[in-house]
């Protein structure tokens, strides 16, 4: 584990010297994605400059180093989230794909007419609609675990919601709208007292907490590659073998299979089964790169001061008048959402990003969330490990001059 | 005014600010001037989808010109949307749907024009067009 040094880190990722309408940029939209230090970008560089070639096919040499990098990602993820066997690591094309796998292969088999699936109100539209159209398929049903005026699961309601009916659970580690940690291990131990498998979904977590998939015991478990300064187009199915062996093949296509014949398909074992088609080698191989840097840095210490920037960050935009936080949990990692009395999220954004700023402002692709607070939507900033205190100061007098403005 | 001779002053007035600031603090100021459409059609029928913020928009023929009424809940939104009504309202709905709207580039705005952009200030165009083309064809 190496130690924290801010401006060694912020030297890492070339985009932060950029300019955005003659301002230096200032980037707080690391919920939805974060940029890519350039040992990441290097990696992608040197993957088409040095061994380009499709995985898991050719006998000639360079697929052979490819095979074996996007392998070596496979066993850094493992490590990563300490699962047991790589071959629990199946590589997808993000979060959003991985949760729609387990909709899929374990929600067709197992989940039948009038069983009930339990998520939670704070959901991403991605722990949601999967889940919809299986129920529309099926003719199994939603229940919503309740939340509390500060964006914290009502874990009351949660028990409640069991019966033998319930299926699977499926919930957010960290609320990509609110920033609420949920307290994951609890609701995983309760679901499993009624014999029920749960999905996490880490995309908001995986770069902010350090995550055990062993420890918390759970089922499955989702994340995205860019959102934990790696490429685009990579993320990560985590299941537990029993479970992965259990479930039928994602798609058809090469590389899922053993043995095709027109009478019959035997297929390929874990983690292949649902590795159909070519995958996005480059993205794949060059995780391994985003994963070494946050080890680099060690996720203990990042958390730390991202916890302290945070503490900054709501101290600081709790003096503008008029502003209320949405989601002030007493769990939160990272993301502050807010909005200001009489001014629309919009208008707010739009004057923050002539200032340089990059916020996000809108719904946050969790529309049951801002129903909830009855607003339309909120102002996002959501930090990463290359934020400053600075930063922050710019944030806050950008929207002060906003309110001015907009008032 | 004709259609160009109002985008011809638009450019005139915006080219007098200078910083982006400036020039935001004009559009705010234009949308207080919007004519503001009656509550009544503040309804999901006169919405203009593409939005992030709620756009509300009426169109009305009279003595063969369309009107436009309009209003937003986002400031910056009801400006731009008032900077459309000033220039296409009150004019023959042919002319509103063959016009050419030179002045969004030509007063910085024209990255509020991509498809992508989410005030939608091209589905704000599409639609009073489109306004024009029906009513123009009642008429």
């Amino acid at each position: 584990m190496g130690t924290f040094d801010i401006l060694n880190i912020r030297n890492d990722f070339p985009i932060l010297d950029r300019q955005v309408n003659g301002k230096p940029l200032i980037y707080l939209d690391n919920g939805a994605t974060t940029h890519k230090p350039k040992q990441v970008i290097d990696a992608v560089v040197r993957y088409y400059a040095d061994m380009n070639s499709n995985v898991h096919r050719g006998v000639h040499y360079l697929s052979q180093i490819s095979t074996d990098a996007f392998e070596i990602t496979r066993r850094k993820v493992q490590a990563f989230i300490n699962a047991a066997h790589d071959h629990e690591v199946i590589i997808t094309k993000g979060t959003t794909e991985a949760i729609n796998i387990v909709a899929t292969c374990y929600g067709r088999p197992f989940i039948g007419k009038d069983d009930e699936i339990i998520i939670s109100a704070m959901e991403h539209h991605s722990n949601i609609v999967p889940w919809q159209m299986l129920c529309e398929e099926k003719g199994c049903k939603l229940r919503i675990i309740p939340m509390n005026e500060r964006g914290e699961l009502d874990l009351d309601g949660y028990r409640s919601l069991f019966s033998e009916r319930t299926k699977l659970v499926s919930f957010t580690y960290v609320s990509n709208a609110l920033g609420t940690v949920n307290p994951v291990k609890e609701m995983i131990d309760i679901a499993h007292r009624y014999n029920v498998p749960v999905l996490v979904d880490g995309a908001q977590a995986i770069q902010h907490l350090a995550v055990d998939v062993r420890a918390l015991d759970v089922d499955f478990f989702a994340f995205s590659g860019h959102k934990m300064y790696g490429p685009t187009g990579v993320g990560v199915l985590y299941g537990k073998e029993e479970l992965l062996n259990k479930m039928p093949p994602y798609q058809g296509g090469g590389d899922m299979i053993k043995d095709v014949t027109f009478e019959k398909t035997t297929y390929n074992e874990l983690p292949f089964k649902f590795e159909a088609g070519t995958p996005n080698i480059e993205a794949g191989i060059c995780l391994a790169e985003a994963i070494d840097y946050i080890n680099s840095i060690g996720l203990d210490a990042i958390k730390e001061y991202e916890d302290g920037l945070l503490a900054y960050a709501t101290e600081q935009l709790a003096r503008v008048e008029g502003l209320r936080f949405i989601g002030t949990a007493a769990h939160k990692s990272s993301v502050i959402s807010f909005v200001v009395d009489g001014i629309h999220p919009y208008d707010i954004g739009v004057i923050l990003d002539k200032l340089g700023i990059a916020v996000r402002t809108g719904h946050h692709c969790a529309q049951p969330v801002m129903d909830g607070f009855q607003i339309p939507g909120t102002v996002r900033a959501s930090l990463a490990m290359y934020n400053t205190a600075e930063e922050i100061d710019a944030l806050t007098s950008g929207v002060e001059r906003a309110v001015r403005m907009l008032k | 005014m004709t259609i160009n001779e109002i985008q011809d002053e638009l450019i005139e007035d915006f080219a007098f600010y200078q910083d982006w600031m400036e020039k935001y603090e004009y559009i705010i100021q234009l949308g207080k001037e919007v004519p503001l459409i009656k509550e009544e059609y503040k309804t999901d029928d006169y919405i203009i989808k593409g939005c992030q913020s709620k756009v509300w928009l009426y169109p009305e023929l009279r003595d063969g010109k369309v009107y436009f009424t309009a209003d937003s809940d986002a400031i910056i939104t009801k400006g731009l949307v008032s900077l459309m009504v000033k220039v296409l309202s009150g004019h023959p709905a042919q002319e509103i749907a063959k016009a050419d709207l030179y002045f969004i580039d030509q007063i910085g705005l024209k990255e509020h024009l991509s498809p992508t952009r989410a005030n939608g200030l091209l589905s704000m165009v599409k639609q009073m067009k489109l306004y024009a083309l029906a009513l123009g064809a009642k008429s």
